[in-house]
C-alpha cells in the first residue's frame, strides 16, 4: 500500500518534472518563435531564447542545490555562534566550549587517527590487489568479490564486524572469529570493542574493509592505462618486478592516487554509522560526526554546538574542495 | 624474466589474491552462514564449525517426584533430555557437577538414596527406585550431547514476522526508489546545459558542482531539520515525511549526478548535435531524443550509486524521516536491534543479511555500470 503510494507519487513527481522541462521550452519558443520568422526577427529571437533555455535546464536544479546545500552551509555557520536554540547571538562561546571539552578533543585526536589510518590502508591494499589480480585468470573474479563490501551498507558492516569482535567471558566457548583465534594460539579473549584507544583501529578495518574494493578499481583501471613501452623499456634495462611496479608504475599514476586519497579522506570525516552502531563513542571511540549527531539530540538538541562541530569537519573539508575545484577547471579550461 | 623464477612467483602471487580474498568475503560468509544456523547452536559454537558435529554439556532436571508412575511395584520418573531440540547423541552423563561425564549412555548410575538412573544414547532417560520417591525438586541430570549440524530458515521467519523487518524493508524501498528517480531527471537537464549550451557563468557554476560534491552532509542536517520543522508548522502538515526525504536525497545526490553526468555527455561527439541543429532540432529535442539515449550507461551508473547510497544510508533516514516504529528504514531498524538484542545473534545476523541482500543483488547484477561509474567521477577528476 505505501509502495504503491510512493510509486504514484514517483511517478507524479517525474511527469511533473517532465511537463516544467517541456511547457517552460513550449513557452519559451511560442514567445520567441524563430521557425517561420524572416532574417533579423527570427536571429533576435533565437539569440533570446538560447539565452534564456541553459537557466530553464538549470533552474530546478540550482533551487535544489541552494535550499539542500549552499543555505545550509550560510545557516549553520550562522547556528555555530549562537545559542542551542539558535536565537541569541553567543559570540565565539561555542568554540571556546569546543576547544575545552575533552569529549570533543578525543573525536578530533580519533578523527586524525583515522585520517592517517584509513585512506593510507584503504588505497595501500587496493593498489596491491589491483596489481596482483591483474596478472592472474582469475583476477576479475577476485576483484568482484573484494570490492562486495562496498555495496554493504555501514550498518550491516558493522554487524558483521561486531560478529567477528564478539567476545565471551574466558573458558567458554568464543563465537567470535577473532576470539577464537586468539585462544587457538593460547591468548586471552578481549571484548575488543571496549579496550580504549585500541578500539579505534578496530572499527577502522571496518571502513578500510568497504573502501579497500573501491581504491582497487580505480587503481586498477590506472594501472592498465600505463603506457606499455614503459614498462618494457624497464624489463629490457634489467628492472625486477618491485623496482618496475615502485620506480615505473607507481609515479605514473601518483594522481590517481591522490584522487583516491583525498576521495577517502572525505568518507572518513563523515563516518558515523559505524561508530553509531559499534560503540556510539563509548570507551573512547567518539569522532566528528557521531559527536555532532548527539549534540544534534542530547537533551533537546543543542543546535549552537551541533553547528559548530559541523563548521569543524567542515573546515577540514576545505583544502580538499579547493584541490578538486582546481583540477576540475584545469580539466574542463582544455576541454 | 626466466621461466624458472617465475613458476614460483605466479604461485606467491596466486596463494596471495587467495589469501586476500578469503580475508575480503569470510566476514560476510560467516554471517549469512550464521543466519542459516539452528538458533541453539549458534550460540555455543563459532560458525567455522557449522559442519562439524557440535558437542555441548548442559544440565537437565528431572521432572519432580509428583510425576512418578508405579510400574511392576517399582517407581519410574522417565523422559527425554533431548527433546524438543531436533535430535542429537548422548555421549556421556553423570547426576553430580564434580563428575558430569562418568556414565556411558546405556549405563545405569546409583543415586545416593537408592535410585537408579539410566540415560540411553537417544536421551531417554529412567529414574527407578523401589520405594516411592519424595521431594518437589527433580533429579538433576548432567550430560554431554553431541549434536549434528542444523541449518533452518527459522531466525528468516521470526525476522520478518516479529522484529519489525518487514515494515522497515517497505520503508526502505519507499525511501529509496523515487530518491533515485527524481535527482536523474533533474540532473540531467543541468548536465546538458553544463555540457553543450553556452552561457556566461557556466565555468563558475560547474566549479561550485564540483565543491558542493565534498560539503559534508553534516553542514546540512541541522539548518535543513529547522526549515522542515518551520515548513511543516506553517503548513499544518508533519515535518518527517517520504516527500521530504526524497527532496533530501534528491538535493544531495544532485552535485554528483550532475558532474558525473557532465562529464559523460561533454565526451559526445559534437557532429551529432550540430547535424541535427542544421536538421532543425532545437536544444529540448536534441536533449530529449538524442541526449538521454546516448547517456543511458552514466544515468545507469548514477542510478546505481544514488539507489546503493539512499537503501544504506542512516543519517539522513534518522534525521528526516524519524525514528518511530512505523517510519524506521531497515538500517535504523538494525542499530535498534542492535541495542535492544545486542546478544540475539540470531535475530541480529538474519536481519543485516536481509538489509544487504538488495544492495548485493543490485551491485552482483550491475557491478559493470558501477564501475563505470566510479571511474568516470574520480579518474577524470584526477
Amino acid at each position: 500500500m505505501q509502495l504503491i503510494a510512493a510509486i504514484v507519487t514517483m511517478i507524479a513527481g517525474v511527469l511533473a518534472c517532465a511537463v516544467y522541462f517541456w511547457a517552460t521550452n513550449f513557452i519559451l519558443d511560442w514567445i520567441f518563435p524563430s521557425k517561420g520568422l524572416s532574417g533579423a526577427a527570427a536571429s533576435r529571437n533565437l539569440r533570446i531564447t538560447n539565452a534564456i533555455r541553459p537557466w530553464l535546464f538549470l533552474a530546478p536544479a540550482l533551487f535544489a542545490l541552494t535550499i539542500y546545500l549552499i543555505y545550509p552551509v550560510v545557516q549553520s555557520v550562522w547556528l555555530s555562534f549562537h545559542d542551542r536554540g539558535g536565537q541569541n547571538f553567543v559570540g565565539a562561546r561555542n568554540y571556546d566550549w569546543m576547544l575545552s571539552d575533552g569529549e570533543f578533543r578525543q573525536s578530533i585526536f580519533n578523527n586524525f587517527l583515522w585520517l592517517l589510518v584509513v585512506p593510507a590502508l584503504s588505497t595501500f591494499f587496493g593498489l596491491i590487489i589491483a596489481a596482483l589480480t591483474d596478472r592472474i585468470w582469475w583476477g576479475n573474479i577476485a576483484k568482484t568479490l573484494i570490492f562486495m563490501p562496498m555495496a554493504i551498507s555501514f550498518v550491516g558492516a558493522a554487524v558483521i564486524w561486531k560478529f567477528i569482535y564478539d567476545y565471551r567471558a574466558e573458558g567458554s566457548e568464543q563465537i567470535g572469529l577473532l576470539n577464537a583465534i586468539v585462544v587457538a594460539f593460547g591468548g586471552a579473549p578481549q571484548a575488543w570493542i571496549t579496550l580504549p584507544f585500541w578500539n579505534n583501529f578496530f572499527l577502522m578495518v571496518i571502513l578500510i574493509w568497504i573502501q579497500t574494493g573501491f581504491a582497487m578499481v580505480i587503481l586498477s583501471a590506472a594501472l592498465r592505462g600505463i603506457p606499455e613501452e614503459t614498462i618494457e623499456a624497464a624489463v629490457i634495462d634489467g628492472a625486477n618486478g618491485w623496482q618496475i611496479f615502485f620506480k615505473i608504475m607507481v609515479p605514473q599514476i601518483w594522481g590517481t592516487i591522490a584522487v583516491v586519497w583525498t576521495t577517502i579522506t572525505i568518507l572518513v570525516l563523515k563516518v558515523f554509522d559505524i561508530v553509531l552502531a559499534m560503540t556510539n563513542g563509548q570507551w573512547q571511540s567518539q569522532v566528528l560526526a557521531n559527536l555532532m549527531f548527539d549534540w544534534m539530540f542530547r537533551g533537546g538538541g543543542d543546535f549552537g554546538r551541533g553547528a559548530s562541530i559541523a563548521v569543524v569537519i567542515m573546515i577540514l573539508v576545505i583544502p580538499i574542495m579547493i584541490w578538486n575545484i582546481r583540477n576540475a577547471t584545469k580539466e574542463s579550461g582544455g576541454h | 624474466m626466466n621461466p624458472s623464477t617465475r613458476s614460483p612467483l605466479t604461485w606467491a602471487v596466486h596463494l596471495s589474491v587467495l589469501l586476500l580474498v578469503l580475508l575480503w568475503t569470510m566476514p560476510t560468509a560467516g554471517l549469512l552462514i550464521s543466519s542459516l544456523r539452528d538458533k541453539d547452536q549458534l550460540a555455543v559454537s563459532g560458525w567455522w564449525t557449522a559442519l562439524a558435529t557440535s558437542s555441548r554439556n548442559a544440565v537437565a532436571r528431572a521432572p519432580s517426584a509428583d510425576s512418578q508412575v508405579e510400574r511392576d511395584g517399582k517407581f519410574v520418573i522417565s523422559g527425554n533430555l533431548l527433546e524438543g531440540q531436533g535430535g542429537g547423541q548422548i555421549s556421556a552423563f553423570g547426576f553430580s557437577s564434580r563428575e558430569p561425564a562418568k556414565f556411558k549412555p546405556g549405563e545405569t548410575a546409583e543415586l545416593n538414596d537408592g535410585e537408579r538412573l539410566t540415560v540411553q544414547a537417544d536421551g531417554g532417560f529412567e529414574i527407578v527406585s523401589d520405594t516411592k520417591m519424595e521431594g518437589s525438586r527433580g533429579q538433576r541430570i548432567f550430560y554431554t550431547a553431541s549434536t549434528p549440524p542444523r541449518f533452518t530458515i527459522d531466525n528468516y521467519i521470526e525476522v520478518l514476522s516479529a522484529a519489525g523487518i518487514g515494515t522497515s524493508f517497505l520503508n526502505s524501498l519507499t525511501v529509496a526508489i523515487p530518491s533515485t528517480v527524481i535527482p536523474i531527471l533533474i540532473a540531467a537537464f543541468a548536465a546538458y546545459a553544463l555540457a553543450w549550451m553556452p552561457f556566461p557563468g557556466r565555468a563558475i557554476l560547474l566549479a561550485v558542482v564540483v565543491g558542493l560534491l565534498v560539503v559534508p552532509l553534516q553542514m546540512s542536517l541541522i539548518p535543513l531539520l529547522q526549515l522542515y520543522n518551520g515548513v511543516g508548522a506553517f503548513f499544518g502538515v508533519p515535518a518527517k515525511t517520504y516527500m521530504g526525504i526524497w527532496l533530501a536525497h534528491t538535493g544531495f545526490g544532485l552535485p554528483l549526478a550532475i558532474y558525473l553526468l557532465r562529464n559523460y555527455m561533454a565526451g559526445l561527439p559534437r557532429e551529432i548535435m550540430e547535424s541535427a541543429r542544421v536538421d532543425g532540432a532545437s536544444d529540448f529535442d536534441i536533449f530529449v531524443k538524442i541526449i538521454l539515449p546516448l547517456s543511458f550507461p552514466a544515468l545507469a551508473s548514477f542510478a546505481i550509486f544514488q539507489f546503493l547510497w539512499t537503501w544504506n544510508d542512516l543519517l539522513v533516514a534518522i534525521v528526516f524521516l524519524g525514528a518511530g516504529e512505523d517510519s524506521l528504514v531497515l538500517t535504523g531498524r538494525l542499530v535498534n536491534l542492535l541495542g535492544s538484542r545486542g546478544g540475539n545473534w540470531e535475530i541480529l545476523t538474519a536481519s543485516a543479511f536481509i538489509t544487504i541482500v538488495v544492495p548485493l543483488i543490485v551491485f552482483f547484477a550491475l557491478q559493470r555500470y558501477l564501475v563505470r561509474g566510479l571511474l568516470s567521477g574520480s579518474v577524470k577528476g584526477g
